[in-house]
C-alpha cells in the first residue's frame, strides 16, 4: 500500500495537480506522433543533422518578421517558416538536379540565411536575442501553442500517408524508384516541407533543443529494435512519448529544466538501445547464438 | 597563420591611426542604457553619451559588435554596473585597444547575495542609484576637471530629483497593504528593490535570464501562490511572458503588467529615464496590489 502510494505521488500526482504539467505531457505526446516518423525518414536519409541546420536558417525570417511588426510571435513564425521552406526546398533543388549532395547543399544555404538573418537583425541596431525570444519552453503551453502543435501533428500524420510509398522506396532504393515512378521528387519536396513544419513550431513551442531531439533521438532508439519501416516508426513514437513522459517526470522531482531532462532520458533509452538493441546491439552481437537459442 | 598576423597588425594599424573624434565633448560609454541615463543627467552638455546595449536591449546576453569596440576606443570614460553583470565587456576593453578608464558605478553599494554571486541589479533601489551618481560626478570630475563645477551643480540637482522620487516610492508601498506586498516576477531583478521598500518578489528564473526552468520550480511557485495568496504576477520587458500567464492563469493570480527591471524603453515608451521606469514599477505595483 506505502509503495503503490509513493509510486502514485511521483508518477501521476505531478499531473493531476498541476495543469500545465497535463498541458506539458499533451504537447509532448503530440510532438512524438508528428516528428518521430519524421525523425525516423530523416535518419533513413542521412538527414539527422538537419534540424540543427534548420534552427539557424529560420533567423532572416523571424528578423525579418520583426522589422515588419516588432516583437509579435506570430510574424516571426511566419517569416521562420518561409525562410525554412526557402532554405530546404533550395537545398533540396541543388541536390536533385546537380552533383552536390543534400547535406552539403543544405549546409551551404542555411550558413548563408544566417549570416543574413545576423545582417539583418544587426542592421535594425538592436540586441535582443531573437531566437531566444522566439524559442518556447515546454512548460507554458498556451491554447493557441498547443492547438498549433495537435493540428501540426495532425497535418504531418496524414501527408506522411499520402506520401509514404515513394517516401519509403525513395529511402530504401532510390534508383529503383527513379525507373517506376515520378513521384521521388515531390514527395521529397513534401518531405521537406514537413521538416520544416515540424521544426519551427516545435522550436517555438519547445525550444531548439526538444523540438530537434525529440525527431531525432527516438528514431535512433528505434533503429536498434527493429529492421522494417513500420516497426521503426513505431518504436520511435512509443520511445518519444515515455522520454517526455519520464522527462517530465524527472524535472518535477529534481530540479533539471526540462528540456534537457526530456533529451537526457531519450539518451538513456539510446545508450541502453545501442547496448541491448536487438538489432545489430551491441550485446547481441557479441553473442549471437544464445539469443536465437532461447 | 602567418597571413592572419599579418592582417592583426594590419587592424591593430588603422584602428590606432584613425584620427580622434573632435574633442570638444567628453566621449562617455556606459554599458547599458539606465547607466546612460545616470551619466546624461550628471554630464549634461558637456559630455556626449553612447550606450553599448541600448533600450529593451538584455545586458545579461549581449554579444558585443565592432562597432562596440570603436565607440568604447574613441572613449574618454567608460562607465559600467560592474558586480558581474557585463561578463562580456573586460575583454571588449581590452581588444578595443582605447586608453579609456573604467569606472564601476556600483562602488561603495553593499552587494546583496544570490546563492554566492553578488546581484548585479543594484540600480533598482533608488537609494543605490544616488551612488551610482555620485560615483560618476566624480569620476567625470576627475576626467575633465574643467568641467567640475557644472557636474557638480548637475549632480546636486538630479540627486535633489531621486530624493523626492525614493520619498514618492515609499509613500506609494505604504498604500499597499501589508499582507499584500508580494508578488511574482520573471527573474530575479528586483532583490534590491525588495529590501528596500519591503514588497517580496519571488521570480521562476534564477538570477540571469540565461538560465532554464525545471518543471520544480514551476510547481513551487504554484503551490506557494496559492497558499500566500499572492496577488498579482508581474511581467518584465524581456522575457518570454507565456511562462506568467501559465501561472496565472493556474493561480487565479492576476497579471499586473510590465516592470521595467534592466533596461529603459525608447524615448516613446513607458520607461525613457531612470526617473520614469522607477515611477512606472511602483504604478504597476499599487495598481495590482492595492484593490
Amino acid at each position: 500500500m506505502v509503495y503503490s502510494v509513493m509510486i502514485y505521488d511521483a508518477l501521476i500526482a505531478p499531473f493531476t495537480e498541476f495543469e500545465f504539467m497535463r498541458r506539458a505531457l499533451a504537447a509532448v505526446v503530440a510532438l512524438a506522433l508528428g516528428g518521430a516518423p519524421i525523425g525516423v525518414f530523416l535518419m533513413l536519409r542521412r538527414m539527422s543533422l538537419v534540424g540543427d541546420a534548420m534552427a539557424h536558417a529560420i533567423l532572416p525570417g523571424a528578423a525579418i518578421g520583426f522589422l515588419l511588426s516588432g516583437l509579435n510571435l506570430f510574424a516571426m513564425t511566419t517569416g521562420g517558416l518561409i525562410a525554412g521552406f526557402t532554405v530546404a526546398i533550395l537545398a533540396g533543388v541543388v541536390a536533385r538536379t546537380t552533383e552536390l549532395k543534400e547535406d552539403a547543399s543544405l549546409a551551404t544555404f542555411y550558413l548563408a540565411s544566417l549570416a543574413l538573418g545576423v545582417t539583418i537583425v544587426s542592421i535594425k541596431g538592436t540586441n535582443i536575442d531573437l531566437l531566444h525570444v522566439l524559442f518556447g519552453n515546454i512548460l507554458a503551453m498556451d491554447d493557441q501553442t498547443l492547438l498549433v502543435i495537435t493540428f501540426n501533428a495532425t497535418i504531418t500524420l496524414i501527408v506522411l500517408a499520402v506520401i509514404y510509398r515513394p517516401l519509403v522506396i525513395e529511402s530504401v532504393d532510390p534508383v529503383f524508384l527513379r525507373t517506376v515512378s515520378r513521384a521521388g521528387a515531390p514527395a521529397h519536396l513534401a518531405f521537406l516541407a514537413l521538416v520544416v513544419i515540424n521544426l519551427v513550431n516545435g522550436f517555438q513551442a519547445l525550444g531548439t533543443l526538444l523540438a530537434v531531439g525529440l525527431m531525432i533521438l527516438p528514431a535512433g532508439i528505434a533503429r536498434f529494435w527493429s529492421r522494417d519501416i513500420t516497426g521503426m516508426i513505431c518504436i520511435a513514437v512509443i520511445s518519444a512519448i515515455v522520454s517526455g513522459y519520464a522527462g517530465l517526470v524527472l524535472s518535477f522531482q529534481t530540479k533539471v529544466p526540462s528540456g534537457p531532462a526530456i533529451i537526457l532520458v531519450a539518451a538513456l533509452l539510446y545508450v541502453g538501445s545501442v547496448l541491448f538493441g536487438s538489432v545489430s546491439g551491441l550485446f547481441r552481437q557479441m553473442f549471437p547464438g544464445r539469443h536465437l537459442e532461447a | 597563420m602567418r597571413r592572419f598576423q599579418l592582417w592583426l597588425i594590419f587592424l591593430l594599424l588603422v584602428t590606432s591611426a584613425a584620427p580622434a573624434r573632435a574633442q570638444d565633448r567628453l566621449n562617455v560609454v556606459a554599458s547599458f542604457s539606465i547607466l546612460g541615463d545616470f551619466v546624461r543627467n550628471v554630464g549634461g552638455e558637456r559630455v556626449s553619451v553612447t550606450t553599448l546595449v541600448g533600450p529593451d536591449g538584455d545586458v545579461h546576453v549581449y554579444t558585443p559588435a565592432p562597432a562596440d569596440a570603436k565607440k568604447i576606443a574613441d572613449a574618454k570614460l567608460v562607465v559600467i554596473n560592474g558586480l558581474g553583470l557585463e561578463g562580456w565587456l573586460p575583454r571588449l576593453v581590452q581588444s578595443s585597444g582605447g586608453k579609456a578608464t573604467m569606472v564601476t558605478a556600483s562602488q561603495g553599494i553593499t552587494p546583496l547575495k544570490i546563492g554566492s554571486d553578488a546581484d548585479p541589479h543594484a540600480w533598482q533601489s533608488v537609494a543605490n542609484a544616488r551612488i551610482y551618481v555620485a560615483d560618476i560626478r566624480d569620476a567625470l570630475v576627475a576626467a575633465d576637471p574643467a568641467g567640475a563645477e557644472a557636474y557638480r551643480a548637475n549632480a546636486e540637482r538630479y540627486l535633489a530629483k531621486l530624493d523626492a522620487l525614493d520619498r514618492e516610492v515609499r509613500e506609494a508601498v505604504a498604500q499597499i497593504p501589508q499582507a499584500r506586498r508580494k508578488v511574482i516576477s520573471t527573474h530575479d531583478a528586483f532583490g534590491y528593490f525588495a529590501s528596500a521598500y519591503g514588497i517580496e518578489f519571488i521570480a521562476p528564473q534564477g538570477v540571469s535570464t540565461e538560465s532554464e526552468v525545471s518543471a520544480r520550480d514551476i510547481a513551487r511557485i504554484i503551490t506557494e501562490v496559492r497558499a500566500a495568496k499572492i496577488p498579482a504576477v508581474f511581467l518584465e520587458n524581456i522575457s518570454d511572458d507565456r511562462l506568467m500567464r501559465r501561472i496565472s492563469t493556474e493561480t487565479g493570480a492576476r497579471v499586473g503588467g510590465t516592470l521595467f527591471s534592466d533596461s529603459l524603453t525608447g524615448e516613446k515608451g513607458d520607461a525613457p529615464t531612470y526617473i520614469d521606469m522607477v515611477r512606472h514599477n511602483i504604478k504597476a505595483l499599487t495598481s495590482a496590489l492595492t484593490n
